[in-house]
């Protein structure tokens, strides 16, 4: 369903076939490990058995000695990075952490952590090699749990490693694996608290859960003796790739080229570069092109998570159900190195709602699991997982139906949030609207241990840079050159922008992700940000080709180029005269040559974007198992480009959302080994656990953004958890605050209330 | 003249003071004033060559500073220091 | 390491003589000797059924089978789906339905789906549910997936009866 804002445009709203669709449904299209070059060589990895430890000596003769062995590397063949932090567009990185997660120096940090390479003539012989390495290690105790890992007398993972306290008189902690602290306030927390009738406070746990994109990290690199390395991957950014890389071998952003191949799912994680140094610095060694590929269980165990965390939360309501106060903290795994989403998930976890006094304060925790990076709207599935569940007990307590709540407390234009702007104009309100009016809200559940839930979410859409390149071909179509990788379908909704500018099909634009030497700058594909930006450049390469093509018409007429404009799929003149796009294409050379049209944008960020769920679901009391009955998501996507790949996202967002729910979570043992690292005992949700997902695309276009787009990509994971959680408590009558609900949890608790 | 909000992290340098008014016509020349009248302030936001540091966004009128410390800023500005917005 | 040995197969129709170890995989074997890169590696122990190919008209993960073990064997891969230059019913409805976003897993579902509909041409949504359930796919949320095959099968089946009508 579709609010119908769209239907003014003659492509957009439209569902075009994608223009990599032919490639990827035979089997065609060419993923990072699809790569093959001449005289290539396979390498793997020598990865730490345990999770803290120091590295007393590594010995890698015998390795270098097998037959077939070209190259070994370790983390003395990278160079010293000294104390650098490197801007990287999305994000900032520290390069002696970077560096050292690629490959360790003189500490493993988690199980997994990378100690060692070797390439040779094929995959087995390099695997085989690998366990010839002799690594002695002086064992230390892990910490693996953020809390735990805050207190004195705690496992130190870094011995240089300082709190960055909020306030500046705080000084020295001393060695701690606490890396950062956030604070936020707004108001007079207490005195909201003490106008409040209802407070409500609790906490929370969340577990460490993996992206569980289905194509592993892979990176073929050839270093070339003039100097030139070219890097061949799957990532969600070939220039931050790039830079990434360049800066780890600290070798100049122009000698790396980052080939850009498709890419098998991502959702934050493939942002982070893992292995094109060590492939790069193997080939250096070799004089060969080098491929390494991950297992899955590298995956798992060395690649980022998004962190487990903790948090605290209070709410305090007025009887007429207004939210007068709420305080949240929280503290979120780093991993082995600083820099978990904390201080996203603090700007997120009031960002629903009209909070008058609020107070939010947020650590980064080192433990000895791998470094996290972004999972899908980072930071704020967890915070949302809490105060959805709060706001729950809230209505509960005061008796107000939860939509309702919603709505009276929902932000809105001009709200200004805890952590300090105000919001432009954004559709929170609206999206639980249309989950209040649906029949999915309005039809009764019935039925023993079934309940309903609702909750709400926020995201970000971040700006950043993109750049495209279209060229007018002289048969009416356009090549659109655009450094946006594409993970679902970005390559159709970026081409359709630039088509509907133009007036023409979206079949007539041929759209291409180009490597990091054919394209301008452009930042990662993530942030919900590239059918926005990328959006925004595509429609100023449009608007630069109708430009010229006023030109060239009023070439042809012999008119003041003034006297001429661009409307509607062609050049009008004076005297009612008129020439369509595809005939001014035809006489391209006889007016000039090519026409070429570049964008950039550096757009800002914009108002967000808001979803609200409902989820009816039925407990197995005897096991604890949940069945996911009905599941409606509505979703502002200010405008929907290509409906079909914002329900996608909105679907997926979901299902990803489900199982983050009620089964996904890192198990480790004590001695810090991850024990459930394969698919089948990571369990992600199946065909078979989920059902249809309904979407209410919901359209207030965002003022930002010449269509109105909003980003659609992550905040689609934020509600899930929340919503499943109420709905269990309205099926069984138990409140789940640590997550996976999984069935041996919720039976816990289900057992733990019949005991009563 | 543009309104600065302070941080809650530092405004230990300004006595308390969440809200400040303070010329500039430039992200760079706002925390150049704020410098003055508050030592100490400036460290926190820049680094050494008076860029943004790393993992510090201005937000201007509610939205991220493309440019950094070299954005304009109106006289009415309304201007934020918030952590950098990442994505997935 | 063990001695190579020659397998002959026919796979999408042609017949293959090929060489491989004996530890290989058939996965191995298609992406690596082969060239058919179609099918795709997820995690090597059958969990993910991105390498799902057909073997003797079987759904297999690749990845489990040894490649000596296609001697003699009939393999359909995900290369041997369209006919010439046009897309099969399945391929269409994938394509038309946005049925897949990154695209990994996509040659997996197909051939999965194909012989789900070889098997039963008219399956229930909870049939295909079922049936695919070993196949995983981390993007679309499964829903435009499911639909693909409803799809797939309704116009396989449309296609069948208007055969039989003008016979």
């Amino acid at each position: 369903m579709s609010t119908g804002q769209s239907r003014k445009y003659k492509v957009i709203g439209t569902r075009p076939v994608r223009h990599d669709g032919v490639d990827k449904v035979t089997g065609r299209a060419k993923y990072g490990a699809d790569v093959r070059l001449t005289g290539m060589l396979y390498a793997a990895m020598l990865r730490s058995p345990h999770a803290h430890a120091r590295i007393k000596r590594i010995d890698t003769s015998k390795a270098a000695a097998v037959p077939g062995v070209r190259a070994v590397v370790t983390s003395a063949d990278l160079p010293e990075q000294g104390d650098r932090i490197v801007e990287l567009g999305e994000g900032a990185a520290n390069m002696p952490h970077l560096s050292s997660n690629i490959l360790a120096r003189d500490k493993v940090l988690y199980r997994g952590h990378a100690v060692a390479a070797v390439a040779a003539d094929n995959i087995h012989i390099a695997e085989e090699a690998v366990k010839l390495i002799q690594v002695e290690y002086e064992i230390l105790p892990p910490e693996m749990d953020v809390v735990k890992a805050m207190r004195s007398g705690a496992s130190i993972l870094h011995d240089d490693l300082r709190t960055e306290f909020a306030s500046p008189s705080s000084g020295d902690s001393g060695p701690t694996n606490v890396a950062k602290q956030y604070l936020f306030e707004k108001g007079d927390v207490a005195a909201g608290f003490s106008r409040s009738e209802v407070v409500v406070e609790r906490e929370f746990d969340t577990a460490t859960v993996h992206q569980g994109y289905i194509e592993p990290h892979n990176a073929t690199a050839l270093w070339n003796p003039d100097g030139k390395i070219t890097v061949w991957m799957s990532t969600q950014g070939a220039f931050s790739a790039r830079q990434q890389t360049a800066e780890v071998l600290r070798v100049p952003v122009s000698s790396v080229k980052v080939v850009p191949m498709e890419i098998g799912g991502g959702f934050g994680g493939k942002i982070p570069i893992y292995l094109p140094p060590v492939a790069a610095v193997l080939s250096r060694k070799s004089g060969r092109p080098v491929k390494l590929v991950m297992q899955r269980a590298d995956v798992f165990e060395a690649t980022g998570p998004t962190p487990g965390s903790h948090i605290r939360l209070k709410m305090g309501v007025s009887k007429d159900g207004k939210i007068q106060a709420a305080e949240a903290w929280m503290a979120f795994e780093a991993g082995a190195y600083p820099g978990s989403p904390v201080g996203m998930a603090c700007m997120c976890v009031f960002a629903c709602y009209d909070i008058p006094n609020g107070r939010i304060e947020g650590y980064d925790v080192c433990v000895n699991r791998p470094r996290t990076f972004a999972y899908r709207a980072p930071g704020s599935t967890h915070v949302a997982f809490a105060i959805e569940s709060v706001i729950d007990e809230i209505c509960q307590k005061i008796g107000i139906d939860p939509a309702e709540f919603r709505l009276k407390n929902g932000a809105r234009e001009g709200t200004r949030r805890v952590d300090g702007p105000t919001f432009p104009r954004v559709g929170m309100v609206e999206t639980v609207e249309a989950i209040k009016n649906s029949a999915h809200y309005r039809t009764p559940l019935t039925g023993k241990n079934r309940g309903r839930g609702i909750a709400s979410g926020f995201w970000f859409n971040v700006g950043l840079k993109s750049s495209v390149t279209a060229t007018v071909n002289n048969d009416g179509t356009v090549s659109l050159v655009e450094g946006s990788t594409d993970i679902g379908g970005t390559r159709t909704s970026i081409a359709m922008q630039l088509a509907e500018t133009l007036g023409i099909a979206a079949e007539d634009v041929n759209p291409t992700v180009a490597d990091t030497d054919s394209v301008g700058y452009t930042d990662i594909t993530g942030g919900s940000r590239v059918t926005f930006a990328t959006g925004i450049a595509a429609v100023e390469a449009a608007k630069e080709i109708q430009r010229q093509l006023v030109e060239r018409a009023a070439l042809l007429w012999d008119c003041d180029p003034k006297a001429a404009c661009y409307v509607d799929g062609g050049v009008q003149g004076p005297d009612g005269k008129r020439i369509g796009f595809k005939e001014l294409a035809e006489k391209l050379h006889l007016t000039g040559g090519a026409v070429i049209g570049n964008g950039t944008s550096s757009a800002a960020q914009q108002g967000g974007a808001f979803g609200t769920h409902c989820v009816d679901l039925e407990v197995d009391p005897d096991t604890g198992k949940v069945q996911i009955l009905r599941y409606t998501i509505a979703q502002d996507a200010g405008t929907a480009i290509h409906p079909s790949y914002v329900e996608g996202q909105m679907q997926g967002g979901v299902v990803q959302g489900i199982g983050w729910a009620l089964n996904e979570e890192y198990f480790y043992d004590e001695q810090g080994s991850m024990r459930n690292a394969t698919f089948l005992d990571y369990r992600m949700p199946t065909t078979y656990d989920v059902p249809m997902i309904d979407t209410i695309i919901v359209e207030v276009p965002d003022p930002a953004h010449p269509y109105g787009v909003r980003g659609v990509g992550e905040v689609p994971i934020c509600p899930p958890p929340a919503a499943i959680a109420n709905a269990i408590r309205a099926a069984v009558g138990v409140r789940m605050r640590e997550l996976p609900m999984s069935p041996p949890r919720l039976l816990a608790e289900i057992l733990k209330a019949q005991t009563k | 003249m543009p309104r600065v909000f302070i941080p809650t992290n530092l405004r230990s340098l300004t006595q308390g003071l969440d809200q400040l008014e303070v010329g500039g016509s430039s992200v760079r020349a706002v925390i150049d004033q704020l410098e003055s009248a508050h030592p100490g302030i400036r460290e926190k936001l820049c680094d050494a060559q008076g860029n943004l540091r790393p993992g510090v966004s201005a937000v201007v009128n509610g939205s991220v500073a493309a440019l950094g410390a070299l954005q304009r800023v109106a006289p009415d500005a309304e201007i934020h220091f918030l952590p950098t917005i990442g994505g997935g | 390491m063990s001695r190579k040995r020659v397998v002959s197969a026919t796979i999408n129709g042609d017949l293959v003589e090929f060489l491989c170890e004996p530890r290989q995989t058939l996965l191995e074997v298609l992406r690596n000797v082969l060239e058919l890169t179609g099918a795709k590696e997820g995690c090597s122990n059958g969990n993910c059924g991105a390498c799902t190919v057909l073997m003797n008209g079987r759904p297999v993960v690749s990845c489990l089978v040894l490649a000596m073990e296609a001697e003699g064997a009939e393999i359909r891969t995900i290369e041997g789906v369209a006919c010439g230059s046009h897309l099969d019913e399945v391929q269409q409805a994938f394509l038309q339905g946005a049925a897949l976003q990154c695209g990994i897993c996509t040659p997996g579902f197909i051939m999965q789906t194909e012989a789900l509909l070889a098997e039963n041409p008219q399956p229930s949504e909870d049939e295909i549910r079922f049936y695919l359930a070993g196949n995983l796919c981390r993007c679309t949320g499964y829903d435009k997936i499911v639909r693909a095959v409803q799809s797939a099968a309704a116009q396989r089946q449309q296609a069948s009866h208007s055969t039989q009508a003008t016979r």
